[in-house]
């Protein structure tokens, strides 16, 4: 475990070796002993209100996004005329870079809650309808005829045959909407921020208190690491059945 | 062969069927928009947007637009992928590189990268330098992880083979490993380009300077609501076009190998 983090220990070092030996100024780097202190001065503080503020936002946003992209993608791959109706808006709306949303979002939801989880919504949304249709698609029509051979309906077929053989991709879609929803849910913070880590980075970086941008960054990405590393777990869990694993 | 009127319907709906969404939704924009149901800032007349697009492409500001976002886009692409796939194939082969670069990328994968907008825009800058460092950097993780398993997984029969049949061994990665790995790297490269064009947005909207995010920005400031949409517009466009060209390339670059020639 140690052995394993070493480089990044090493990278810590350099870091603070080089602005307390260089006496680098904060606004390029600030040391991180010093982060650490801010990071003690902001925990007393806001710093947690804000944390929960942004996993709530992301949570909600991708929690939902989560259940209606996997249904509508199912759905799609499922029944011919559902396929027709919604193919060509996910062709069209998937290729778009949904951060272009965000000065609609403002002129329509305003600059509280709802435009933010609206904008992650929609961006996790298409990433997991697409692994959805594509991998209930594609499986494999033998699976589907044997149990059908064997006299399972078509609630059981779904349930029984094609949503577990497809849920290795809908999953790993999933854990692709997870890492846009991180990207999007910063981004709105960023851009229209009046709470949430992402106005933290930027409000504190525009004030000069550069120590405590810092941390916003460094709290959001251990978020985001322990985020993924926790569905990746759960990912194993669920897929433990599988051959191959996950 | 006479077909029963049940076929007909469906051969129609199989027709419409495609538009009939797109289309019911743009006519019931046109109309709430038209019959002013909607304050028209928060919604315009979707062919007054049509018409500002042609008006954009007419006076030259949507190729400008377009060309400045694109170009970036590319080059930050460009970078990502290179810097992405020279890592990614050296932490398969040097086992000291391997061991530095694990946890940094374990832990820079999932970190949302735009986080460190500040301090790019600090270390680089308001202009160019510093949305391209910004993309390129998100976008060369996934790039990295992809190619490291990809070139990981390449059979080491082949390795041998190129061996005693007498390959240069600092030819092995450019002439066995990248060709085997392609369709893992074609793969890392689709899913790094939505992220690179989300982020060059997200850079235009922060920083503005030129390019569409930065034309819609201001669009916005100046309560500009035809300017936006048609942002929008132009924007799924550019977003389109780009991710066409790439499914094109993937598909021209890998005629020789088997996903290719598997049946539909």
């Amino acid at each position: 475990m140690l052995v394993r983090y070493l480089p990044i220990l090493i990278l810590a070092f350099i870091w603070e070796g080089v602005t307390r030996f260089w006496a680098v100024p904060d606004y390029l780097l600030p040391s991180l002993s010093s982060i650490f202190g801010a990071f003690i001065e902001l925990a007393a503080d806001d710093l947690w209100f804000h944390l929960s503020r942004s996993i709530s936002r992301g949570g909600i946003a991708l929690g939902s996004a989560i259940v209606i992209g996997i249904t509508l993608g199912v759905l799609m791959a499922q029944i011919r005329s559902v396929r027709i109706l919604f193919k060509p808006f996910v062709q069209l709306f998937y290729p778009m870079p949904k951060s272009a949303l965000i000065p609609i979002a403002i002129v329509w939801f305003g600059l509280g809650d709802v435009s933010k989880v609206v904008l992650i919504f929609i961006g996790s949304l298409l990433p997991i309808v697409v692994s959805s249709f594509n991998s209930a698609r594609g499986v494999d029509e033998v699976l589907v005829w044997s149990a059908r051979g064997l006299g399972a309906n078509n609630r059981e077929v779904l349930w029984e045959v094609i949503l577990p053989a497809a849920l290795p991709e809908i999953l790993a879609g999933v854990r692709v909407a997870l890492a846009i929803s991180f990207i999007l849910m910063v981004s709105a913070e960023l851009i229209i921020g009046n709470d949430g880590i992402g106005f933290v980075i930027s409000s504190l970086g525009e004030t000069g208190y550069y120590q405590g941008m810092w941390v916003g960054i460094i709290v959001i990405s251990a978020v985001g690491f322990f985020a993924d590393r926790l569905y990746v777990l759960g990912m194993r869990r669920i897929l433990v059945w599988q051959e191959s694993g996950a | 062969m006479s077909r029963t009127v049940a076929a007909r319907a469906d051969d129609l709906f199989q027709i419409i069927g495609p538009y009939f969404l797109i289309g019911l939704l743009l006519i019931t924009w046109e109309m709430t928009a038209r019959a002013k149901l909607i304050d028209p800032f928060l919604l315009p007349v979707f062919t007054d947007v049509l018409w500002r697009i042609i008006t954009d492409l007419i006076s030259g500001e949507l190729a400008r637009g377009i060309f400045f976002t694109m170009a970036r886009t590319v080059i930050s692409f460009a970078i990502a992928s290179v810097v992405g796939i020279a890592i990614g194939v050296g932490i398969s082969r040097i086992r000291f590189l391997k061991w530095f670069m694990d946890p940094i990328v374990f832990i820079g994968l999932p970190m949302p990268k735009i986080a460190l907008l500040p301090v790019f825009m600090i270390w680089f800058g308001l202009f160019d330098s510093s949305k391209i460092a910004m993309t390129a950097f998100s976008a060369s993780f996934q790039i990295i992880v992809t190619v490291w398993m990809g070139a990981d997984s390449v059979q080491k029969e082949l390795i041998w083979s190129a061996r005693s049949l007498g390959a240069k061994p600092h030819l092995i990665p450019l002439e066995i490993i990248i060709p085997a790995t392609l369709p893992r790297i074609l793969t890392a490269l689709q899913i790094a380009l939505p992220i690179c064009l989300i982020v060059e947005l997200v850079t235009e909207f922060v920083m503005g300077g030129t390019g569409l995010g930065a034309i819609m920005l201001q669009a916005s400031r100046n309560a500009d609501s035809l300017g936006v949409f048609a942002g929008i517009f132009e924007i799924g466009l550019l977003g389109i076009l780009l991710i066409r060209t790439l499914e094109i390339v993937r598909r021209r670059l890998l005629v020789w190998h088997q996903e290719e020639s598997k049946p539909e």
